[in-house]
């Protein structure tokens, strides 16, 4: 059985255990959010001893390079010495400046970064209150913004959620990240874009587009923004203005019930396949619901497009408590 | 000139990549066994195999078929889905502009790992 020394303390750890596991049953707060090697909360450093083979899958190399290891992915085999002290190191402060609602349960929360950030629009950054909660969110503003974006959904029962709803203006976190794949690459400029997604899902395919207009984006952009039904859309009227003002944008919101002006009614994958029965040559940027996402990235292949040309980044939703710990 | 350069080497690899996965994916005959897989890691295991059967340097291993392809076995993958898979990768590099020769030399390639991806 290896031996795992965390912070200066021996933590039992069994065969096949994740550091993450071992840590939480020793009653280590480990902050950690999808388990799954996605949102990074479970960022430890090892300090002696080799990172676990996987453990660093997905990590930037400056923190791979430095000995960081994700504690829902590091099995250890071998003897190990890791420090969570070190993990804050990667991350960055900010200060909650604005809640406001965008509908009906979604608000758009607004944090003030205590440093510049360096991200790619559409990319996601981990949230953790100082509590140790932790949750992933994708960026919606642009580089250079002097606050970073999020669109949340306020969940019954969700923990991080129903702390924004209440409106925790003042309050600081701690931001680490950024991660994930979905973002505008300038050399696309003349390529036709399909942005598709649901729910808070809108958040990077609002930052991708913004980003590709500024990037002066010759190629149409097509956006189609999926939700149950219209009290689920938001940012309607803005998405509006933008294709108004914008020949070569076009804004389609979707909804399963409900019919009003303007809005189509399907769901969004029938929509978007529906209208694209060939995808070669075009950028697809797909977000939300991770089944609609995997289903719509298999589609989007089907129609034609280059796996390299599909950026999903599905949205993974903390385990229920008691379900998965 | 090796059988892999004659091909294009590994820029014809890549082009084969989605092409290749695309087919697979479209035949109903083999689909089933994609279900559910994450794309970005089936598409560099293909082109590992691509690779392979192209003649290019590789270090893919019968234990590694074996055992990638161990649960598929269970859940009925036989010869003739082995010979879908022969089938595309012809189609495939015809495609791209190879000769019956030379596709023949691939098909042979595909064909000396059949036993361990049926783990027999």
């Amino acid at each position: 059985m290896p031996a795992l020394r965390c912070d200066g303390q021996s933590v039992p750890v069994e065969a096949g255990e994740s550091l993450l596991e071992a840590l939480l049953k020793a009653g280590v707060p480990l902050p950690h959010s999808c388990r799954a090697g996605a949102c990074q909360s479970c960022l430890v450093k090892v300090t002696a001893g080799e990172p676990p083979a996987g453990s660093q899958v997905g990590l930037r190399p400056a923190l791979a390079q430095q000995g960081f290891v994700l504690g829902c992915l590091a099995r250890p085999e071998h003897d190990l010495e890791i420090s969570t002290d070190a993990a804050a190191a990667a991350s960055i402060r900010g200060t909650i400046v604005g809640v406001t609602p965008l509908s009906r349960d979604v608000v758009l929360v607004s944090i003030s970064p205590s440093e510049p950030l360096s991200y790619r629009a559409g990319q996601f950054l981990t949230v953790l209150r100082d509590d140790g909660l932790a949750r992933s969110y994708s960026i919606a503003s642009l580089p250079g913004s002097p606050y970073l974006d999020f669109h949340v959904r306020v969940l019954p029962g969700g923990r991080m959620s129903q702390w924004f709803a209440s409106a925790p203006v003042g309050s600081d976190v701690a931001l680490r990240g950024p991660n994930g794949e979905c973002f505008y690459d300038p050399a696309a400029v003349d390529m036709p874009l399909v942005l598709a997604g649901t729910g808070t899902g809108l958040a990077p395919l609002w930052a991708v587009l913004h980003d590709a207009l500024r990037h002066g984006h010759r190629g149409p952009i097509d956006l189609l923004h999926g939700a149950r039904d219209p009290e689920g859309l938001y940012l309607v009227d803005a998405l509006e203005a933008v294709a108004g003002t914008h020949p070569n944008v076009s804004y389609s919101p979707c909804v399963l019930t409900g019919s009003v002006e303007r809005t189509t009614v399907g769901a969004l994958d029938d929509v978007v396949f529906g209208r694209y029965s060939n995808l070669a040559g075009h950028q697809v940027f797909l977000c939300g619901d991770p089944t609609l996402v995997q289903k719509m990235k298999r589609r989007a292949f089907l129609a034609g497009a280059r796996l390299a040309d599909i950026h999903a980044d599905a949205f993974v939703t903390a385990p229920k408590p008691g379900v998965a710990s | 000139m090796a059988l892999f350069d004659e091909l294009g080497g590994a820029a014809a690899v890549d082009k084969a990549v989605d092409i290749f996965y695309r087919r697979m994916l479209a035949d109903d005959r083999v689909a089933r066994f994609f279900e559910g897989v994450d794309m970005d890691k089936q598409a560099a295991k293909q082109k590992a195999f691509l690779t392979m059967v192209m003649g290019g340097p590789h270090n893919y291993t019968g234990k590694d078929m074996r055992t990638g392809h161990a649960g598929l076995v269970s859940k009925g993958l036989n010869d003739t889905h082995v010979d879908v898979v022969i089938e595309h990768l012809g189609a495939v590099l015809k495609e791209l502009g190879a000769t019956d020769a030379q596709i023949g030399q691939v098909a042979a390639l595909a064909n000396s790992v059949r036993n361990d991806v049926l783990s027999r």
